[in-house]
């Protein structure tokens, strides 16, 4: 066992900041459900929101990425 | 899977990303040939021969390449002129551009031995901030000062609205920065899954399910790569659509 206690807890951090991107996959999860649950009660009206339906997954995605960017500047940058 | 545990795999799933210099050598300079300038000239070539040598007859009757180029064109088209409306059209040509070297790259990278020029952040950063730039000084110019109106969101009640005016200024700025990592960050990780699972099969016990595995998330990185283009493009015109009018 070499290293040290920082090292130590910056990893430990950039796992735990790893959770955040499956946090965001619930997110993804719930727009598109929520799509398929409307687009199946009007289907007539679905296929002009699916850019509505890319831009939500993406916002509910970008917060899923800051966890991600957390984790990849404490593996290489701090 | 045992003989994993004791030694590391025979490659590392991220040797695949390491920039080399063409033609031998150690040192990379800023004008040093890479393969990362190898891939993204063949992206541009790719590019070229869909879109005008493809497109050369002109039939009135599309051959099979010219009707693939019609159908990214009306593609991309249409979702310029849903999402920024028509006085957006002026500048489809910035989003296609966008939408085919983005979708050209990603395809090419998924070539075996190629080199994924999307899948590093320096590239896609490059993009997202030149789009992020664009944008700000195209709704300065518009707008004026009115560009500010979009921080200021106006069907708030007024105590709530400096309050929203700071989310939404920090929002706007962290833009660039989740519009190039999303790019990048899915196109890395799908190409280390897939080197992942191809390090698997060398073991004998596992190798059916891990070549299995490999073909399955090859098909599904095929739908990530187009869709993650689409997605470039598609927050590129919402971005374009709060520049060109600003108010809420």
């Amino acid at each position: 066992m070499e290293g040290d206690i920082a090292q130590l807890g910056q990893f430990i951090g950039a796992g735990i900041a790893g959770l955040g991107a499956g946090v965001a996959a619930l997110g993804v999860g719930n727009v598109a459900g929520n799509f398929l649950a409307g687009a199946l009660r009007n289907p007539s009206a679905a296929a002009s929101q699916t850019a509505t339906l890319f831009i939500g997954i993406a916002f509910a995605e970008a917060l899923g990425i800051f966890a991600f960017l957390v984790a990849l500047l404490l593996m290489f940058a701090v | 899977m045992a003989e994993e545990a004791g030694g590391a795999l025979e490659f590392d799933p991220m040797d695949q990303f390491i920039i080399k210099p063409l033609f031998g050598g150690e040192t990379i300079s800023w004008y040093t040939p890479t393969n990362a300038t190898l891939w993204m000239a063949l992206a541009v070539l790719a590019a070229v021969l869909l879109l005008v040598v493809g497109t050369r007859g002109r039939a009135i009757i599309p051959t099979r390449t010219q009707s693939v180029a019609e159908l990214a064109y009306g593609f991309v088209y249409k979702m310029v002129e849903d999402v920024t409306g028509k006085d957006g059209l002026k500048y489809f040509p910035l989003i296609m551009t966008l939408f085919v070297f983005i979708v050209f790259s990603n395809l090419l990278g998924l070539l075996p031995m190629s080199f994924t020029t999307t899948s590093h952040i320096a590239v896609t950063a490059v993009l997202g901030f030149g789009v992020f730039i664009f944008v700000t000084v195209l709704g300065f110019v518009k707008n004026g000062t009115g560009f500010l109106s979009l921080f200021w969101v106006s069907s708030a009640p007024l105590a709530l609205r400096p309050i929203l005016a700071v989310i939404e200024l920090v929002s706007y700025f962290v833009r660039p920065v989740s519009h190039s990592i999303r790019l990048a960050g899915n196109l890395m990780a799908g190409h280390a899954v897939l080197k992942v699972f191809a390090g698997f099969a060398q073991v004998a016990l596992v190798a059916p399910i891990a070549i299995l595995g490999v073909v399955a998330i090859y098909a599904l990185e095929v739908l990530v790569a187009i869709i993650q283009a689409y997605v470039f493009t598609i927050l590129t015109c919402v971005y374009l659509k709060d520049a060109l009018h600003p108010h809420h």
